[in-house]
């Protein structure tokens, strides 16, 4: 049957020298190169529970009274958009859970990206021959970033609104055409005419999920004709690579893995409440809460928003920086400048232009580390410094003297962290080196002393 | 037993049979020892999981139990997972998982890449004005191009900025709550906060939401161009942070902030612009970088709130030309 079978394709497309080849394509093996498989495999979820969402969702800011099971909020105004989510959570069957499900995807999916991306940056993944493929990846954290900031703002709730309004003051705080571009995409001042959710909606559920899927295809093919990195060993060398087999070895592994992803997920989606919206109550532009904090993907910019000291840039009477720009534009844009930049500094500062099939361990290369952490811990703190109201509300600590403490901190903590850092990848380089000379000497001392016998 | 192990070898193919005969030649995948336990597990997870799908079902077609949000993650979850987990166990037990060598790929293919650039190059050799060609080329495209995006501008007024200083507020106009009724000035006490709109007036536009606190009036430092603007000790500004569009919900009196003792201040809980009530709305901390917008108050003959006029500045968060006019009808 499979004979016949193959037969039949590779009568019809020729391709069975291909299919062969890719049976027989290699995975090395490491616990890190499932990073991005994660990230993968929750897309899929992702785009599976989206298109249940959609079945349901109603992009419609038109205002209706609510009159469904949910009893704290009977009778209250709220857009036909948040009530059909209100429905999805409670008289859809089973809509709950793929809600929450659909929400923890897109935390873990960004989750996921982020520890490949670590990942991939420490060891040296995205060097020559491989930057296109890093660059593709960037760009996929990137557009996924606002992916799910368009998710959690279609639900239309209290949150969603905040995070809106939000948007709309980064958007308006853009030098010289804020305005002109928010107005654009609002059709007018904020909160907008009825368009811009369907703008939001054709934009979260079409556009981005296809780009996405370019470009995660893009990435993928480039990963395949490139193959996978892998660890320096005995037998795996810049040319030989060494790993398990697509078919039979490594199939079962990663289909295992995908299983593994949407169980948890799903698990998550039944069992771990995520964003209860029938809390939130509906949006209007003249109300708002504390407490409300957005998804953890986007706690670095609430950070860089809440630390930045109050000033506008002004000449004259033209404001040239309106201030969300600094922690809710630049702060990002320079994150993502240093991400796509950085393989090209690093080739300009070192005048490496080899090909490297070979990873390096963070320790191989102190210098990368170091700056590597320091970038991190820089956002890293940002991020913290987000959640000061709360650590205010439960531990009695002031918020004020919080901000000023990170605003110090955020400069002075990565160039400590990236000098600790350096010294550490050096001392183990040296400790290496020592412990290598140790069992050199032991060895010789073992062949003398059966020389001597 | 070694049906099941074929089934799931081949199962991953979804073509799920046996193997007939074994081939003649040289094994193409490594053979090694048979492991009866390891199938007899992955065969019974594989069950499990068909089972946990079946509750899935179940559970879903039994109406409205409690906790059926749970029920259903429960099971769909532990389907998969199971399945997972025989999944595994083939990897890792039942299949080859020997590591093999093979060579990477050539780093570059120089005669190709020769041939690439000559075919590129020679494909113009008919042309005898190329830079001319060339630039015709660039000026039809990027016309084109901007033709194509030209319709990207019905979707707003992209040059019209004039609504951005708009608000409903002129002078006379009543402070209502969000039910419409008036607000009286003995109605707004100290160490609270009130939200009024303009009676009439669509309350989601952001210029509409003002908020309204009390400050005994020897607290009130208001500088020389906002003089005349409380009334009775009562003033008012707009609820939408000149920060970020957020609305300001929080009154920091000294009752309900022990940790941040100071004047009473408007905050927003968003990134906590803090902003001075007795002194027209100025900054006292925070990333906002423009005062809150201030609106003059009087107090009719009936008692109720009424606005003198529009606020001092455009409401909302800045842009380029915020500081360029007022705010406007």
């Amino acid at each position: 049957m499979i004979r016949g079978l193959v037969r039949f394709l590779d009568q019809r497309s020729g391709t069975a020298p291909l299919v062969r080849k890719t049976l027989r394509y290699l995975f090395p093996d490491h616990w890190s190169f499932l990073l991005g498989e994660v990230a993968l495999y929750a897309f899929i979820v992702l785009v599976a529970t989206g298109t249940y969402l959609a079945l349901f969702y109603q992009d419609s800011t038109v205002q209706v009274v609510y009159h469904g099971p949910y009893v704290p909020l009977q009778g209250q105004q709220m857009s036909e958009a948040y009530r059909s989510v209100m429905d999805i959570s409670t008289t859809v069957k089973a809509g709950l859970l793929i809600r929450q499900t659909h929400h923890w995807a897109a935390d873990v999916f960004i989750a996921a990206i982020t520890l490949h991306l670590l990942r991939i940056f420490f060891t040296g993944a995205y060097r020559k021959p491989r930057e296109l493929t890093y660059w593709i990846g960037v760009t996929i954290l990137t557009v996924a970033l606002l992916e799910g900031y368009l998710g959690y703002s279609l639900v239309d709730d209290l949150l969603s609104g905040m995070g809106l309004a939000i948007g709309y003051g980064v958007a308006l705080s853009i030098p010289f055409v804020g305005a002109n571009l928010a107005s654009l995409i609002w059709d007018g001042p904020f909160p907008g005419q009825h368009a811009f959710f369907a703008r939001m909606y054709i934009a979260h559920v079409f556009l981005i999920p296809a780009l996405i899927a370019v470009l995660l295809t893009l990435h993928l093919t480039l990963v395949a004709l490139r193959h996978h990195t892998q660890f320096r060993s005995r037998r795996a060398t810049e040319r030989k690579i060494v790993g398990v087999p697509l078919y039979p070895g490594q199939t079962p592994r990663s289909l295992g893995l995908f299983f593994a992803v949407t169980g948890v997920l799903f698990l998550l989606g039944g069992l771990a409440q995520i964003n209860p919206i029938w809390l939130w109550g509906p949006y209007h532009t003249y109300t708002s809460t504390n407490g409300a904090q957005p998804d953890w993907y986007l706690g670095w910019l609430i950070g860089g928003l809440r630390l930045m000291p109050g000033w506008d840039f002004v000449i004259g009477k033209y404001t040239v920086v309106p201030n969300p720009f600094w922690g809710g534009a630049l702060f990002p844009l320079a994150v993502f400048a240093f991400l796509y930049l950085w393989p090209w500094l690093e080739r300009r500062a070192t005048g490496d232009t080899r090909y490297h099939n070979l990873l390096e361990r963070p320790r191989d290369a102190p210098v990368r580390t170091a700056i590597g952490l320091g970038v991190l811990t820089f956002i890293f703190l940002i991020f913290v410094a987000g959640s000061a109201d709360r650590i205010d509300v439960l531990f009695g600590i002031s918020y004020t003297a919080q901000i000023w403490v990170y605003r110090v901190m955020v400069w002075v903590a990565p160039v400590v962290v990236g000098l600790v850092a350096h010294r550490v990848c050096v001392e183990l380089q040296r400790g290496e080196l020592v412990e290598r000379d140790r069992e050199r000497a032991e060895e010789e001392a073992a062949v003398a002393a059966a020389g001597s016998r | 037993m070694g049906r099941a192990r074929d089934l799931l070898v081949s199962g991953a193919l979804l073509l799920a049979g046996r193997r007939r005969r074994r081939s003649e030649r040289e094994p193409t995948v490594p053979p090694g020892a048979s492991n009866p336990r390891a199938e007899l597990a992955a065969v019974l997870l594989l069950l499990a999981g068909g089972l946990c799908a079946v509750a899935f079902v179940a559970v879903y077609a039994l109406d409205r139990i409690p906790d059926q949000t749970q029920y259903l993650g429960l099971s769909l979850g532990l389907s998969f997972l199971f399945i997972a987990a025989a999944l595994i166990v083939t990897g890792t037990r039942l299949v080859s998982t020997e590591e093999v060598e093979d060579d990477y790929p050539v780093e570059e293919h120089v005669t190709e890449q020769e041939t690439i650039a000559q075919v590129v190059a020679d494909s113009g050799n008919r042309l005898t004005r190329r830079r001319l060609f060339r630039r015709a080329l660039l000026a039809a495209g990027g016309a084109l191009g901007v033709a194509l995006l030209t319709p990207i501008a019905s979707l707003g007024p992209v040059l019209d900025v004039d609504p951005f200083y708009g608000t409903p507020w002129k002078r006379g106009r009543r402070l209502v709550d969000e039910t419409g009724r008036p607000w009286r000035a003995s109605d707004i006490e100290e160490r609270d906060f009130y939200t009024a709109f303009p009676e009439g007036a669509d309350k989601e536009e952001l210029g509409a939401a003002v908020v309204l606190v009390r400050l005994p009036k020897n607290d009130l430092r208001l500088p020389a161009e906002n003089a005349g603007y409380a009334a009775d000790g009562i003033v008012a500004f707009s609820k939408i942070c000149t920060h970020a569009g957020c609305a300001i919900s929080l009154y920091r009196s000294p009752l309900f902030a022990p940790n941040d003792p100071g004047p009473p201040a408007l905050v927003c809980p968003c990134h906590y612009s803090t902003f001075d009530p007795a002194t027209g709305g100025t900054v006292l901390f925070g990333p906002a970088g423009r005062k809150l917008p201030m609106l003059p108050l009087r107090i009719d003959g009936r008692g109720e709130l009424r606005a003198a006029g529009n606020f001092d500045g455009p409401v909302g968060p800045s842009w380029w030309g915020v500081r360029l006019r007022g705010a406007h009808a």
